[in-house]
């Protein structure tokens, strides 16, 4: 199986991040070429698909991702998103997206004003999309949050819309944080884009407590894959 | 020129700051029955006159200051 393919990864590195070196070894675990950008590129590198990690980018100030969004790369993430390119967020990633404008809603501080760290159990609502094809629907799987700011909002017309369109790809058992409908995870209309708050890529080997991460960026790894053929 | 705004919460957005400040203030003994958190930001900026600073002020609130999802804002230029 030598000839199976690696597709590259960007991961962005924006001042702050602290995950993407995790994100970067997950990924290449999984049988993907990882590829650190940093945020001040103006282009993104030849990529299957980019990721944005967790972490506090420019302090958290003023709002969670609201600086980071107008990083130079965010641009050329922009025009690979609307392209038709894969764009995962976790937490602050997801934060970034959100105040992008690549996702729908915004992350308020959570209910309890705590910092919430540790394993949470989910529901996979939407197995069909590039990210969720390695899980049965409806299937429960745990993956860690580390969050102080996850708490996810859209108004009453917002979330109909997101419920009516499938949009919400996964949502926590037992919410820890307030998030209205339980949202732990959504996508873009188009499908493309995806953020969840937590953290696939600390979930990746038993040792970690759980390996069920994989199946997220596993299934991640498999559209990549798929696309760089359809290239080739 | 100096500038003030003012971002809140909207009606309806869960505010726990706000929550913690009610509770804390009703068991000093201050019978408060609602608290928002908001934010401050003070500007010191020179735009010539203040209708164009205040058009500018919009723009930076839509673009950056507030995310109008969540947040409502309130500007004020300072009359010299």
């Amino acid at each position: 199986m030598s000839d199976v393919p690696h597709p590259k990864i960007a991961v962005v590195v924006f001042p702050g991040s602290n995950d993407d070196r995790d994100a970067a070894l997950a990924l290449e675990g999984l049988g993907a070429e990882p590829v650190l950008v940093w945020h001040a590129e103006p282009e993104l590198p030849e990529a299957s698909v980019v990721v944005l990690p967790g972490g506090f980018s420019y302090g958290d100030y003023l709002r969670c991702g609201a600086i980071a969004r107008f990083s130079p790369v965010m641009d050329a993430v922009w025009r690979f998103a609307d392209e038709g390119g894969l764009v995962l967020g976790v937490c602050n990633g997801f934060q970034v997206l959100c105040e992008a404008g690549l996702l729908p809603g915004a992350l308020r501080p959570n209910e309890s004003l705590s910092f919430i760290c540790r394993d949470v159990l989910l529901r996979v609502e939407q197995a069909n999309t590039p990210f969720t094809t390695r899980a049965e629907p409806g299937q429960r799987i745990t993956i860690p949050v580390k969050h102080g700011e996850g708490c996810y909002f859209a108004d009453e017309e917002l979330l109909a819309e997101l419920e009516a369109n499938g949009q919400i790809v996964l949502r926590y058992e037992d919410n820890p944080n307030g998030s209205i409908g339980d949202v732990a995870g959504v996508a873009s209309r188009r499908g493309n884009v995806f953020g969840l708050m937590p953290h696939p890529e600390h979930a990746v080997d038993p040792l970690l407590g759980s390996a069920d991460g994989a199946i997220v960026l596993g299934s991640l790894v498999d559209a990549a894959r798929e696309r760089l053929l359809a290239t080739a | 020129m100096k500038a003030t705004v003012l971002v809140r919460p909207k009606p309806g957005i869960l505010d726990p700051q706000g929550e913690a400040v009610q509770r804390s203030l009703q068991q000093l003994g201050f019978p408060v029955e609602e608290a928002r958190v908001g934010r401050v930001v003070d500007l010191e900026l020179d735009l010539g006159d203040a209708d164009r600073t205040r058009a500018e002020l919009e723009r930076m609130c839509e673009q950056l200051l507030a995310n109008p999802l969540i947040e409502s804002n309130e500007i004020s230029v300072a009359s010299e």
